[in-house]
């Protein structure tokens, strides 16, 4: 028995080209902050051997958003983060998409079950 | 160290963390967490938020090249990532409220058995099995392209391929890896996945269950950008090189030393965490 229909590959394929631009994006946003932080601080001493948590603007995402819009070098280092994190859950949201068209009702309960595991560590109550 | 000789000196490490590990198979993220701990002195919070981040990145990255040559089982993936995301959570919520002590152990063993992993060699499972009622009621049994033709399957041992996946998760939350190793023995020999499609789809499976842990490292604060944007634009920048110079004729001798590398990590972190170093 084979599922592999027509749609499987099409739609891998758009997932793929979501991927690889999810991913340049991010790592363009995360040089751009590299660059701003790394000018401003460059020469500062740096000690990570300590844990002591990011600042609280460095963890809610309005935080980053209004950080990375008064060009804060680790706010935006941390916005590209963020985008990066949404990539596979920009994925997962595309899929349930996909299995619906495809009428595939058990996969898509299944995938949203999934969006919703990975919302609710984003955006859940911490 | 001032923050521009540290950034490039982990993004080097992680470069050619993120180079051998695409070279091997063997993934770079399991060697990014001792890199920061033993060599830069980096609390293990940190460097555990910083390389779940790497993974997120390296595995988008290659599953964006592997998707097209249609071997990876999209339903076979999200099946099993009900269970490694939501076990993902669980091992973000165990890190929160162990020592760093006891977090560096668990990382110790897990690279000792990564490295022995390593050193087997993977034997294809029996092909034409036949179908199992859940795997047909799950719509999981599936078919790949091979130089004869398309090739059929059918999954065998749901339950048990899926409880290994949800420890995978868990490990993935704890230590801030992919579990690709792990997840690779639950599909090759639980469910006897043909390792095509087994290793492509555990890459694709990789992302998704890393961000589920990375959304509550962010709002913790473990993941500092400091430390996160080295090794981040280290690991994908090798993690590319190393997969395009792909020379097959070195990968065995290459991935016998990185295997090595690995072991003698695992016990770096085994002894520090024993001895309350880090």
């Amino acid at each position: 028995m084979t599922n592999r229909k027509w749609g499987d590959l099409e739609i891998e394929i758009v997932i793929g080209a979501l991927l690889r631009t999810g991913v340049i994006l991010a790592a363009s946003v995360v040089l751009l902050g590299a660059i701003i932080y790394l000018a401003h601080y460059g020469l500062d001493p740096v000690n990570y051997s300590a844990f002591h948590g990011d600042p609280a603007f460095l963890r809610s995402l309005t935080g980053i958003v209004r950080g990375a819009v008064h060009l804060d070098g680790r706010a935006i280092i941390q916005f590209g983060l963020l985008l990066l994190i949404a990539t596979p859950v920009a994925r997962v949201a595309f899929s349930a998409v996909a299995f619906a068209i495809e009428r595939d009702y058990l996969y898509v309960w299944i995938t949203l079950f999934v969006l919703a595991v990975l919302l609710y560590s984003l955006f859940g109550y911490h | 160290m001032n923050l521009l000789e540290f950034s490039t000196l982990v993004a080097l490490g992680s470069l050619l963390a993120g180079f051998l590990g695409a070279l091997t198979g063997l993934g770079g993220g399991v060697v990014i967490v001792p890199m920061l701990t033993l060599l830069f002195h980096v609390d293990i919070r940190y460097a555990i938020g910083a390389s779940l981040v790497s993974v997120i990145a390296t595995s988008s990255g290659a599953a964006a090249a592997y998707v097209r040559e249609g071997y990876s089982n999209i339903r076979i993936g999200m099946f099993l990532e009900t269970a490694t995301t939501v076990g993902a959570i669980a091992g973000a919520a165990i890190a929160l409220h162990v020592s760093g002590n006891a977090i560096a152990i668990v990382f110790g063993l897990v690279l000792l058995y990564s490295a022995f992993l390593s050193s087997r060699t993977r034997v294809e499972q029996g092909e034409h099995l036949p179908p199992t009622k859940l795997a047909n009621r799950l719509r999981l049994n599936g078919s790949y392209p091979t130089a004869s033709g398309v090739q059929s399957y059918n999954v065998r041992g749901v339950p048990a391929g899926y409880s290994l996946m949800f420890g995978a998760g868990v490990l993935s939350g704890l230590l801030g890896i992919g579990s690709g190793a792990v997840k690779v023995v639950a599909m090759d020999q639980a469910m006897k996945i043909p390792f095509k499609v087994s290793t492509t789809t555990s890459n694709f499976m990789i992302g998704v269950t890393a961000a589920a842990s990375a959304g509550l490292y962010l709002h913790r604060g473990y993941i500092s950008p400091g430390v996160a944007m080295p090794v981040m634009l280290g690991v994908l920048m090798g993690s590319l090189i190393g997969a395009r110079v792909l020379v097959k004729a070195k990968v065995k001798v290459l991935r016998y030393v990185f295997a090595a590398v690995i072991l003698v990590l695992g016990f770096e972190m085994i002894f520090n965490g024993a001895t309350g170093r880090l």
